[in-house]
């Protein structure tokens, strides 16, 4: 099958590569552009761990083309530091125990950065509406909640 | 889980996605927001051979009042729904409905339209149209022709949806002063399709009700109005009694296949179930309760 030419933003900077049209975004962004931050789960929209954002929207990775992001502006769990300084939801996540095995806090971490610029002063319940989308097995999501509103304190101290 | 080989086409517009539509013919498949059909071709239920992603068109996306009419374009997506003011303003009953589809990441990409021609009997968007006596306007060679809701889900994956046709508009009818709405939806967890779902759109004129649509989602080969039910309800002051009789016909027109949620008995009890709450919700939202 003959490849198509895409380029898009990638956590700031301009890539571009060849892809297949039925390669998911997902595969593209770990195995070719090696940014293998985001996870792969499920691989049937379920669990969230593949969460980017994708224009300014939260989107699960493994159910989009990869040439659907052509000229778009993608964020994914290795954009959220600048200059080497950690996002306040990851630091919350560190300091709240957030995370346990790990394995779905790339895409917990996508989803809350996205949630909280769409409602920086949720409720516990808002929350757990606004993370519905993301699954985790180890913690209870008790931890996740409590980062989450810590982060949002975090983020309007600044 | 990667689908099978395909051509990418991205038109810009709605005459070139047509185009598209006719050349290709039974090779080709319309992707909206991909939520159905992306995973239907990683597990090889579907294979097209020609991708027309109609993503690029602007003008299928938007969400207007015009002449007693909210028109919908058929490339909104559920996050847009829920996000509409003229929507919760006129006709609370979608933006409702949408809120419990799927979760945020999802509805940031599936559409109205895709829901509903979709034809899958599990989707909610189909009995919120039979339940407010919507319109499709479905474009294609040889022009637009309008559908209603009622009559357009046939089957299983299966509507009055032809091919080489697009589905562009959603049309509903404002709901008047002294209506009211109801949505029920049994689910297993949050995300996960209806057990049994139940859809009412009512009319009080005083306390008696003059008009009343109820509908079902994934307990019958594709969605349904539950005409028995509402017939038996219609002219009448709806009370306790008339609202379990209507609930029983509402069972009786009940075809669920047994799957994960629960076998026949249990959907079909349940379908019962979420009638009486949407009835006696669209009552209490008709009284301004
Ligand atoms: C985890 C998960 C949970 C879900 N839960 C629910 C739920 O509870 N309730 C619910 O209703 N849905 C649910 N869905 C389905 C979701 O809402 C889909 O987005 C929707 O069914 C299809 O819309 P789409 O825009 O993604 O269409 P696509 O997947 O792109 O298309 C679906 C089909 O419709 C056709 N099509 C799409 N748009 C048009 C058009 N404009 N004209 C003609 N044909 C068209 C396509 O060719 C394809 O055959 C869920 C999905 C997931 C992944
Ligand atoms: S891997 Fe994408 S949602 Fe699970
Ligand atoms: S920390 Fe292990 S799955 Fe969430």
């Amino acid at each position: 099958m003959a490849k198509t030419h895409i380029q898009f933003t990638l956590n700031g900077q301009a890539v571009e590569t060849l892809v297949e049209p039925r390669e998911l975004l997902i595969h593209v962004i770990r195995e070719q552009l090696g940014q293998t931050g985001s996870h792969i789960g499920c691989e049937t929209s379920h669990c969230g761990v593949c969460t980017v954002d994708l224009n300014g929207a939260s989107l699960k990775s493994c159910t989009v083309l990869a040439v659907q992001a052509n000229g778009g502006d993608v964020t994914t769990v290795e954009g959220l530091a600048q200059s080497g300084e950690l996002h306040a939801v990851q630091e919350a996540f560190m300091q709240e125990h957030g995370l346990q095995c790990g394995f779905c806090t790339p895409g917990m971490l996508m989803r809350s950065y996205r949630f909280l610029q769409e409602n920086p002063n949720p409720t516990e319940e808002e929350i757990r509406v606004g993370m519905s989308g993301n699954l985790c097995r180890c913690t209870g999501y008790q931890n996740i909640i409590k980062s989450i509103q810590v982060a949002a304190q975090k983020l309007q101290a600044k | 889980m990667i689908p099978g080989n395909f051509e990418y086409h991205a038109p810009t517009s709605l005459a070139d996605a047509l185009a598209l539509l006719g050349q290709y013919g039974d090779e080709a498949k319309i992707i909206a927001g991909g939520h159905s059909l992306l995973p239907m071709m990683k597990l090889r239920f579907a294979e097209p051979e020609h991708l027309i992603d109609i993503n690029g068109i602007s003008e299928l996306r938007g969400i207007r009042e015009e002449g007693g009419m909210i028109k919908i374009g058929a490339m909104t997506t559920e996050n847009q729904l829920i996000a509409s003011e003229i929507l919760w303003d006129k006709c609370p009953l979608i933006p409702t409905a949408a809120k419990l589809i799927a979760d945020p990441q999802v509805r940031n990409r599936g559409t109205i339209g895709g829901d509903i021609a979709h034809g899958d009997p599990g989707n909610d968007h189909p009995a919120i149209m039979l339940a407010l006596g919507a319109s499709f306007v479905l474009a294609g060679p040889d022009g637009e022709r309008t559908v209603p809701a009622d009559g357009f889900f046939l089957g299983t994956y299966y509507t009055q949806l032809e091919e080489g046709e697009i589905m562009t508009e959603i049309q509903v009818p404002v709901p008047p002063a002294g209506s009211g709405y109801g949505f029920s939806k049994l689910k297993r967890k949050t995300g996960d399709f209806a057990t049994a779902a139940a859809a009412v759109q009512l009319q009080l004129n005083g306390d008696s009700c003059t008009q009343i649509n109820i509908a079902l989602t994934n307990v019958g080969p594709c969605s349904f109005k539950a005409s028995d039910a509402a017939a038996h309800l219609t002219g009448k002051v709806i009370d306790d009694a008339l609202i379990s009789e209507a609930a029983e016909k509402a069972m009786a027109d009940c075809d669920p296949s047994e799957d994960l949620r629960g076998n026949i008995e249990y959907k079909t009890s349940m379908a019962g179930e979420m009638v009486r709450r949407a009835i006696r919700s669209a009552l209490s939202n008709a009284k301004g309760e």
